[in-house]
């Protein structure tokens, strides 16, 4: 509350959040300013610069949350970000925030950032008690003393922590300047970057203990069984199919709950609107088009989202991510990508759009764009629920089975990922993997029940805020198609026959294809549009349940064969807009984006004609 | 002992061996940005452990863990003894 209400306000002070990557700055900025950056543990998890604000005995403070950065040489889009606002002279103050567990390394960018600027600095030592544990001993205050600036030692997860950051920056940071700090960098010489390695080494030892520790003993067994020669594949492919059989447990009865809440609300609503006497030109096409369908996308979408998300968020939170781009990399290499692409992939099954925003953690132009143009192969999480519905209708009934059918689909998504990308790299991105470092950050127990609140509170008002924005204005346009004639037939039905032909080449029908097409402003809509094209009277059935579902499909002529090639297609075709728009706008113009949309049509159309034509045979 | 024998590429070390960092031969990205890690000359490196797939491998410098494909390593020499010694 107290943040957003205030950033119309000017601020009386700007402070910059600087630091490596993944030491803990969005975690104390959403603490600091109560807004909601979405946090990880993983590095390039904060690629723009977030803003928020904050305020501490009557004074208004705005904090900029940087993209983490390993050095004030810039080298990557981000690192560009985030000294150019750090010379921009837009900030009045910079709190770097360390991670206790690798003193020496951060203190390199203390060190380069006293150089860089004149700004009153404060130093924020992350996750001491976790050091500790490890067995090193920071003493803040001589840490302090060595650098000449203002040091706190705070656990940024903890509850006080914000309170004390605020206080340490309206006390201590404010009002210190430069001619305090302690000669500990010579003005007028330049260092090498070996000086001030030499330099940031000195100062860390000084400050440090060395205590009875556990060392990092307990984050190598656990690498051993994440990472091992035998084991990490199977704990990958068990995780993965552990998730989505949770997911498929979890959001079965909800989904017919909800479902039948829905219909017992519309129907209610049309008694109503007939015993008032509203005209049916009116409460038709909004109860029965744009109520129907929005009804429809909450129930199949919403209760796969809030589990699916809250789950794989507790990995992202353990670090889990950065070790499957280490196991997977071999993969990457040998296709000519990025070994940050297996990241950016992974945050493709959130969204798409934002997994092809996240590709700018890749330094390298021509390995951004394949990571980019391969992301959508990755079914996001506007896809999910669909596929899981289908699974569940037409192939496999048993949630073990499914979750295991399911988690089949994604390793075939990892592998035609990296066999375009290959191919890729083979033709229009020609050239070789540039190199590449990968950090493994240590574990950090997942905040469970933060993490399970937020996603399901931010996911439930996403989900709802896109139902009500896309699926409404769908379903008023779908009933409206589905209501004009055109001759004898209604033009919904004249646009299915006219890609009829197309639809049986690839073992669909018009009607799918059209549905395909239709929802490109989001896939979220694409089984409501197939239902409601199937109907003769043009709008959704009031189902109630998934089990008329099918009964309706079948009537369709929807064989398991079928069902396949419709979820094949889904896996693989254009993106939605929103993804196509953020490849434009990240990528370099149209061109790219057409590629991004013709590229797993291809792949889809020709996956789709094989299985039709091998189950037509058979 | 300030003999040059024991100075070979990082992409050599075996698992859980510990070396001293001698140079980078690497003038592009990646040479600047494993500076800016503090990868020094006479820096301990640890080979913490190899990917499932052999490649890329993890090493330990200055408190973090840093995984580095094998074409990259051959391009950083490493001394197995520490210097003057």
């Amino acid at each position: 509350m107290r943040g957003r209400r205030m950033c119309t306000e000017a601020a009386a002070y700007t402070i910059a959040l600087a630091g490596n990557p993944n030491v803990g700055k969005s975690t104390l900025f959403n603490a600091l300013t109560g807004l909601h950056q979405h946090t990880g543990n993983w590095t390039g998890k904060t690629v723009s610069c977030a803003k928020g604000y904050f305020e501490q005995k009557g004074a208004r403070y705005c904090v900029v949350d940087l993209p983490g950065t390993y050095s004030m040489q810039p080298m990557s889009e981000e690192e560009r970000a985030a000294r150019a606002f750090l010379c921009s002279g837009k900030a009045d103050a910079i709190c770097v925030v360390c991670d206790a567990l690798s003193l020496e390394r951060q203190l390199i960018l203390v060190l380069q950032l006293m150089r860089l600027s004149d700004l009153p600095l404060l130093v924020v030592l992350n996750f001491t008690k976790e050091a500790k544990r490890r067995g090193e001993s920071i003493d803040a205050q001589r840490l302090e003393t060595v650098l000449g600036v203002p040091v706190i030692a705070i656990e940024a997860k903890d509850k006080g922590a914000a309170r004390a950051l605020g206080r340490a920056i309206s006390e201590r940071l404010i009002g210190s300047r430069y001619a305090e700090r302690t000669p500990l960098l010579s003005q007028d010489s330049e260092h090498t970057p070996e000086q001030l390695a030499l330099l940031a080494q000195r100062a860390a030892q000084a400050c440090t203990t060395q205590v009875k520790g556990k060392g990092d003993a307990r984050d190598r067994a656990i690498d051993r069984l994440l990472t091992g020669r035998w084991t990490a594949f199977p704990v990958m492919l068990i995780l993965l199919a552990m998730l989505f059989w949770l997911t498929l447990v979890g959001a079965n009865g909800l989904s017919d709950h909800l479902m039948s809440a829905f219909t017992w609300i519309e129907n209610a609503l049309v008694a109503l609107c007939v015993r008032l006497g509203v005209p049916d030109l009116v409460w038709q096409p909004l109860l029965v088009g744009v109520f129907r369908t929005v009804g429809w996308v909450i129930s199949v979408m919403l209760p796969p989202m809030a589990i699916f998300f809250p789950l794989f968020t507790i990995l992202e939170d353990l670090g889990y991510l950065p070790r499957v781009a280490f196991n997977l990399d071999r993969g990457f290499c040998a296709a000519h990508g990025s070994g940050k692409q297996a990241l950016t992939m992974c945050m493709g099954f959130g969204c798409n759009a934002v997994g092809v925003t996240g590709c700018r953690i890749i330094d390298s132009p021509r390995e951004r764009r394949i990571a980019m143009l391969t992301n959508a192969l990755v079914p996001c999480n506007g896809r999910f629920p669909t596929l899981i519905t289908l699974i569940a209708l037409f192939v496999v009934s048993g949630t073990a089975q499914g979750a295991l059918v399911l988690s089949g689909g994604i390793v075939l998504c990892v592998a035609v990922t990296l066999l375009v990308s290959r191919l890729l790299s083979a033709t229009v991105l020609r050239g070789e993997s540039s190199s590449f470092l990968l950090e493994l950050p240590p574990y950090r127990p997942p905040r469970v029940g933060e993490v399970i609140l937020r996603s399901v509170l931010d996911r439930t008002l996403l989900v709802l805020g896109r139902a009500l924005c896309v699926a409404a204005p769908a379903g008023l346009v779908l009933w409206v198609l589905a209501n004009v004639r055109l001759g004898d037939q209604t033009l919904l039905n004249a646009l299915a026959t006219v890609l009829d032909p197309i639809g049986y080449l690839l073992g669909m029908d018009g009607c799918i294809l059209l549905a395909f097409i239709l929802c490109l402003p989001a896939s979220e809509i694409f089984l409501p549009i197939v239902l409601m094209i199937y109907r003769a009277g043009g709008s959704l059935e009031a189902l109630g349940s998934l089990e008329s579902v099918k009964e309706l499909l079948v009537a369709q002529g929807w064989t398991t064969p079928r069902a396949i090639c419709v979820m094949l297609f889904l896996l693989f075709h254009w993106p939605c807009a929103t993804t196509l728009l953020t490849i434009r706008r990240e990528g370099g113009g149209w061109r790219w984006a057409v590629v991004g949309a013709v590229l797993p049509t291809l792949i889809g159309a020709l996956l789709c004609m094989i299985v039709a034509a091998v189950f037509q045979l058979w | 002992m300030c003999e040059y024998i024991g100075v070979t590429t990082l992409d050599t070390l075996c698992e859980g061996e510990q070396a001293y960092l001698e140079r980078i031969d690497d003038r592009g990205i990646l040479g600047k940005r494993l500076c800016d890690l503090g990868w020094t000359q006479g820096t301990p490196v640890r080979c913490v452990r190899k990917s499932p797939l052999g490649d890329p491998v993890a090493y330990g410098v200055r408190g973090a863990v840093i995984a580095l494909r094998r074409v990259d390593g051959k391009n950083i020499l490493v001394r197995r003894r520490e210097e003057n010694t």
